[in-house]
């Protein structure tokens, strides 16, 4: 009898050292989970908690700094960081992280390139000054197509939305058809909404991939069930869910 | 350039989840105002003390503004009275309704303030004042003595009649020179002022000063004594004394004053007293002025006042053997023929100035000077250091008791005001109500024969008087009137008002 489970993941909040910006000190995709070095312990676990057996998670530092969410820009393919993380923590990266994850650092004058670059596995959008060469880099290293954009007239597209292969936040400005426009060339259902009570800084107040979000203890109910739906975190409504175990029930008997 | 159109999207507010477009906030109006007070710390409750007796209310430390319920300055007076209102913008401030004896007002501000990441949030809440009782500082001075008075003028005039007095009565209410005074009260030979303040006092005696001449002195009493800060609170008390020449008075002038002013004949007649006295010498027509300076340096007073008029039958008036206009009068010497009414055999042959005025068959008021028993030592003197005798008569007006007659009991045209003045009892009564209706008879009548006493005075047009429709007078000659152009209508806040319209009969 064939028996398929369904995990129900709801985003969770958290919190750094009482900063609630949870997207400026981690980064999640779904090969990887970059965590900053804090004071104690309690930011790591709650990563652990939730992604212990599945993803690998990795304390450092970039640059020296523990603002690394905003620093490097990656998905599954590959992680790009900038030209002030050493060579320490670079070996360090290439250490820990799988070696299908390719790390790379590149120069660029715009060096926070987690605000200059929003991406999932297929698609990235850029900073409209970014250089053609790390135009070309992000393609290669990433594997993705690359558009340059702005939400909502903001250039920092990687401050501004935050993206998963199965649907987006944008600035809560955006006009509909600026939304329409993105939507379509992302090829994924987009929302404006914000974060962590209101926040416009969707990428910094949180950091999420395919089946789990993680945002600031600020964020209110309306925002999380937003987060839920917009990603599909929460697949299905409970009525539902007995129909499909009916369906699949229903197989094994034939 | 192509414009693309930008629609407003919109979100979930991120408290309550209802669709709203986006803002600052990223909340919806509801979830910001449950969210942020902007009215925190801003005074919601204060007390306002007012005087009930003169509806003033208190901003202090000291100064009382007055105001009606719920008028505009009012609402300006309290919202200057609430503190830390430059915290925020005030949009709009109106009154709520309170029962007017409930001691509440209610105000209703809308103040404007920026909140969060710069969304501006607009909150109305209401204020509530308790206003107490609380009489102010000049309404409690009142209260606890109403004759509480600083300062007061003692005017007064040595005289038997009251006639200065009703002229100046006419005269303060024209000016309205009186009307800081707290009380007045009319004593035997004058009347007396009380003021609240020493400068009403001053203002009031140079006033007096400008139309009658005066001689006055100050004295003043201790109240009140604070040690600590040496202030001396006075009583203060200003004596002012008239000068007793009136008008129509016949006068010896001292030998000293009749030479100051060029050798002006010794018997003199006062013809007008303003703050200069105006004398005429009726035999050589010629005028001199005394100030009241000059006056009071010699301080003579007259031989004969009006009381002492006599009535003369005028037989026959020569041609003018001379005329002058004096200060606006035309006078004419001539020689007359007259004789007393009382006593129409003794026939005097006098020298007259109003030879213009006076025709055979008038009569004429004047001084008999023969017949007379006159107290006065400087009238011995003359008369005897001069040869031919003095005059027998010297006539000063021209009489119209006869025109008057006809009109007896009939109302002027006219109507005066007058001042709140309190009787002096405590003289026991010497004021006869009687003596005091003919004196003032005879002041309306001096009113309507001179037209440069009504100069400066107020008369109002009587409300009852109609015109009398035999206006033909048989000898073409009336009393004289006031001319209705000259009177005032008094300010009547009613519908109706009944005008004479038909002309006057302007004789003389």
């Amino acid at each position: 009898a064939k028996f398929i489970a369904f995990i129900f993941l709801m985003a969770t909040r958290l919190q750094f050292e009482n900063n609630c910006e949870v997207g400026v000190f981690s980064k999640l995709t779904n090969a990887y989970c970059l965590v900053a070095i804090g004071g104690s312990e309690n930011f790591y676990s709650a990563f652990e908690s939730e992604l212990a057996d599945v993803i690998p998670i990795v304390k450092t530092s970039l640059g020296g700094t523990r603002i690394i969410g905003r620093l490097c820009a990656g998905n599954k393919n590959g992680l790009l960081v900038p030209h002030t993380t050493t060579d320490q923590e670079l070996q360090h990266l290439r250490n820990s992280l799988p070696d299908a994850v390719v790390v790379q650092r590149i120069e660029e004058r715009l060096s926070a390139l987690g605000n200059c670059i929003a991406c999932n596995d297929h698609v990235a959008l850029a900073h409209t000054d970014l250089d053609k060469e790390t135009e070309e880099i992000i393609a290669d290293v990433l594997g993705v197509e690359v558009f340059r954009q702005t939400i909502a007239g903001n250039i920092l597209v990687g401050s501004y939305c935050a993206l998963s292969n199965r649907g987006g936040i944008v600035h809560p400005h955006t006009s509909v058809e600026d939304l329409d426009e993105l939507s379509t060339l992302l090829q994924v259902p987009l929302v404006a909404g914000t974060v962590n009570r209101g926040s416009e800084v969707i990428g910094a107040g949180m950091t999420v991939n395919d089946w789990t979000a993680f945002c600031g203890s600020d964020t209110t109910a309306t925002e999380l069930s937003v987060i839920d739906s917009i990603f599909k975190l929460r697949e299905a409504q409970p009525s539902s869910i007995v129909d499909e175990m009916r369906k699949s029930l229903i197989d094994t008997y034939v | 350039m192509f414009k693309v159109q930008q629609t407003i999207g919109s979100v979930l507010c991120c408290k309550c989840g209802v669709p709203m477009p986006p803002n600052a906030a990223n909340m919806c109006v509801n979830c910001l105002r449950s969210e942020v007070d902007i009215t925190e710390g801003l005074q919601k409750s204060i007390q306002i003390f007012y005087c009930p007796e003169c509806g003033c209310y208190l901003q202090p430390p000291k100064t009382w503004i007055k105001a009606q319920w719920e008028s505009k300055e009012l609402l300006t007076f309290c919202i200057k009275r609430l503190k830390n209102l430059n915290k925020v913008k005030l949009k709009n401030a109106e009154f709520v309704w309170t029962e007017p004896h409930s001691k509440r007002i209610k105000i209703k501000l809308t103040v404007q303030a920026e909140v969060l990441n710069g969304a501006v949030l607009e909150q109305s809440y209401p204020v509530e004042y308790t206003v107490r009782d609380n009489l102010c500082e000049s309404c409690s001075r009142f209260q606890a003595n109403p004759d509480q008075w600083v300062a007061s003028v003692q005017l007064r005039q040595h005289v038997s009649h009251r006639r200065t007095f009703f002229y100046l009565e006419q005269l303060i209410l024209r000016h309205d020179a009186a009307s800081r005074a707290i009380r007045i009260q009319q004593v035997d030979q004058g009347i007396d002022f009380f003021f609240g303040n020493k400068s009403h006092a001053n203002s009031f005696i140079e006033f007096l000063r400008k139309v009658v001449p005066i001689e006055y002195r100050q004295d003043q009493q201790l109240v009140s004594h604070d040690v600590k800060s040496s202030l001396y609170n006075y009583k203060y008390t200003y004596s002012v004394k008239i000068c007793p020449i009136c008008r129509e008075d016949l006068i010896c002038l001292p030998s000293k004053v009749a030479s100051g002013l060029g050798n002006l004949g010794p018997l003199v007649v006062c013809t007008k007293v303003s703050d200069n006295i105006t004398i005429l010498d009726p035999r050589t027509l010629r005028c001199a002025f005394l100030d009241a300076r000059q006056y009071f340096r010699s301080g003579f007073r007259s031989a004969l006042t009006s009381r002492q008029l006599v009535k003369y039958f005028v037989f026959d008036v020569e041609e003018p053997v001379g005329e002058a206009t004096v200060g606006g009068q035309k006078y004419a010497l001539s020689y007359v023929q007259i004789a007393r009414e009382s006593d129409l055999g003794n026939m005097f042959y006098v020298q007259t100035h109003l030879g213009h005025i006076l025709k055979s068959g008038d009569q004429a008021l004047g001084y008999d000077i023969y017949g007379a028993n006159v107290n006065d030592d400087e009238m011995e003197k003359y008369r005897l250091s001069v040869k031919n005798g003095l005059p027998e008569a010297i006539l000063i007006k021209k009489c119209y008791d006869e025109q008057r007659e006809r009109k007896r009991g009939k109302p002027r045209a006219f109507t005066t005001k007058k001042l709140p003045m309190e009787m002096d009892e405590s003289r026991g009564g010497r004021v006869d109500p009687e003596k005091m209706e003919n004196e003032y008879e005879e002041f309306l009548r001096d009113l309507e024969e001179n037209p440069e006493l009504r100069f400066n005075i107020s008369l109002y047009k009587n409300k009852d008087y109609q015109e009398s429709e035999t206006a033909s007078m048989t000898d073409g000659e009336g009393a004289p009137t006031v001319p209705i152009e000259e009177l005032l209508a008094e300010l009547e806040l009613s519908e109706e008002e009944e005008e004479g319209d038909d002309e006057e009969d302007m004789d003389e």
